[in-house]
């Protein structure tokens, strides 16, 4: 069994908890034990870069520090934000002045071997394509999926070592592996209004539409998604981008471990399909017959 | 979009800034020669007062006020298209980071919304060691004077039993707290050692 440690991240406790459950049951399908990062904490996100990116460092890094502690060298996280604060964490730590500097703040020190990487990159890597192909029960055959990467899953390419920066593909072919059919998608990294949906909802309005009306145009029946702003965009905010744009949009919204979970057969409640916003009706239909 | 009638490059040119911010994003911003990529790649322009290009070229100018007064780099969302497109491999997005770094210290945030926004995050982590997203959201609209932010969303989310009326507290509360108040220290010292 495959070991590794887990850092959900705070969206994955709340909004996004359909995401924490469609994550744990996809692992316990593939024989993967999550260890879950005891007491971890918030890795600061986007606010803490903007006041000094050594408090992120320090926020991020006393969860890898954790982790190392309990034996893990692989930090698995499904959040990109919260992969970006890590991997910034681990930069530092590879600086030898700066590290000084990480310490300092944290009294912590993190051990050189630890790395972290994506739910996307690990089920790309761990499980592989061929891995979800062969455990397919029911397959999504008919059924018209786009891939939505966001822009920091493989952004900025010197950070996150991983696909291509500007037309990634373990997505789309990890959704092919289920049976469904995928279009290709020019907005596959196009932003989606990232955190300025409270602040500035008109922004959210204008790029996440334009995602969505590429979708729709496309034949889409739903988007798959690895992130959870990304996924609060799109499904909590159809509504309110709707209104914006003047349109009826009715796209549901899945993250991938919930779409590949249902190709395995698992059932919708234990991926948490219930908990999102715009009913997935349509994707469940002949997995219910 | 704001146009820029003339600047007296001689009156207003500070060295000292752009020494900063090459300094304190490790970029060297005199590499950049306006091709444009970044702009063309930024899905923000359309609400930017300055174009991220401009904004480049006004580091190179050393026009610190126009710079850190810009709306643009409080509107950037860090999405990095310009940093991947850049031919001169200059990581943009850094350097926008670091002007609102900069902007913070020296007191020109011109977008308070996103500022109170970010400050009320980071107090919900310092204060429970996680974010408390039910709490988050009506210190916001109290602060910033929108008292109905989202409040279309609350009943559908309540409905899916995503909100919790507790916030999540972590055991190493005072450790967080801690990281907090000595990343509060280090800002005694210059910018360029900040990165
Ligand atoms: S892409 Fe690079 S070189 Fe071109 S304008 Fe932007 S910063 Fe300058
Ligand atoms: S990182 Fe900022 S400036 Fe660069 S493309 Fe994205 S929003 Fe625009």
């Amino acid at each position: 069994m495959k070991r590794v440690a887990y850092y959900k991240g705070c969206s994955l406790e709340g909004l996004a908890a359909e995401y924490d459950v469609s994550t744990r049951a996809l692992c316990e399908a593939f024989g993967i034990e999550l260890v879950e990062i005891p007491d971890w904490n918030c890795c600061g996100s986007t606010p803490a870069h903007s006041y000094d990116p050594m408090l992120s460092a320090a926020l991020a890094g006393r969860n890898l520090a954790i982790a190392a502690q309990h034996g893990c060298e692989l930090v698995m996280t499904p959040c990109p934000g919260c992969l970006k604060s890590l991997k910034g964490a681990l930069e530092i730590n590879g600086h030898p002045e700066k590290r000084e500097a990480f310490v300092e703040l944290t009294g912590m020190e993190i051990d050189d071997r630890i790395q972290a990487v994506s739910l996307l990159q690990f089920i790309y890597e761990q499980i592989g394509v061929e891995g979800v192909q062969k455990s397919i029960r029911r397959p999504l055959t008919g059924h018209v999926v786009v891939p939505y990467y966001g822009c920091l899953l493989t952004r900025p390419a010197a950070a996150a070592r991983f696909d291509d920066p500007e037309n990634p593909t373990s997505m789309d072919l990890l959704i092919q592996a289920t049976g469904a059919t995928v279009p290709d998608f020019p907005y596959k990294t196009e932003c989606c209004g990232a955190t300025y949906g409270v602040t500035r909802n008109d922004i959210v309005g204008k790029l996440s539409g334009r995602i969505l009306d590429m979708a729709a145009r496309l034949g889409a029946e739903a988007v798959a998604v690895a992130c959870p702003l990304c996924q609060q965009n799109l499904d909590l905010r159809q509504d309110q981008v709707n209104s914006y744009n003047k349109r009826t949009f009715d796209l549901c919204v899945v993250y991938i471990p919930q779409l590949i979970g249902l190709a395995l057969g698992i059932e919708p409640k234990l991926l948490g399909m219930d908990k999102l916003f715009v009913n997935p009706g349509r994707l469940l239909q002949d997995l219910e017959g | 979009m704001k146009r820029v009638n003339s600047i007296s490059i001689q009156q207003t040119f500070d060295a000292d800034f752009v020494r900063q911010v090459e300094e304190a994003s490790e970029q060297k911003v005199s590499k950049c020669y306006q091709c444009g990529n970044c702009m063309a790649s930024c899905a923000y322009t359309f609400v930017y007062d300055y174009p991220v290009n401009q904004i480049m070229r006004f580091i190179q100018l050393g026009q610190k006020e126009i710079v850190l007064n810009s709306r643009s780099i409080w509107l950037c969302a860090n999405c990095q298209a310009c940093t991947t497109r850049c031919p001169n491999d200059l990581d943009v997005a850094r350097i926008m980071e670091t002007l609102r770094i900069m902007s913070r210290r020296e007191e020109t945030v011109t977008e308070p919304d996103i500022r109170i926004f970010y400050d009320e995050f980071l107090r919900s982590v310092k204060t429970f060691g996680r974010v408390f997203e039910t709490g988050l959201l009506p210190v916001y609209n109290i602060r910033a004077g929108r008292p109905f932010t989202d409040m279309d969303l609350a009943p559908r989310v309540l409905k899916k039993g995503k909100l919790s009326f507790l916030p999540p507290r972590i055991n190493g509360r005072k450790e967080i707290a801690g990281i907090f108040e000595r990343a509060k220290l280090r800002r005694n010292r210059p910018i360029s050692e900040c990165h």
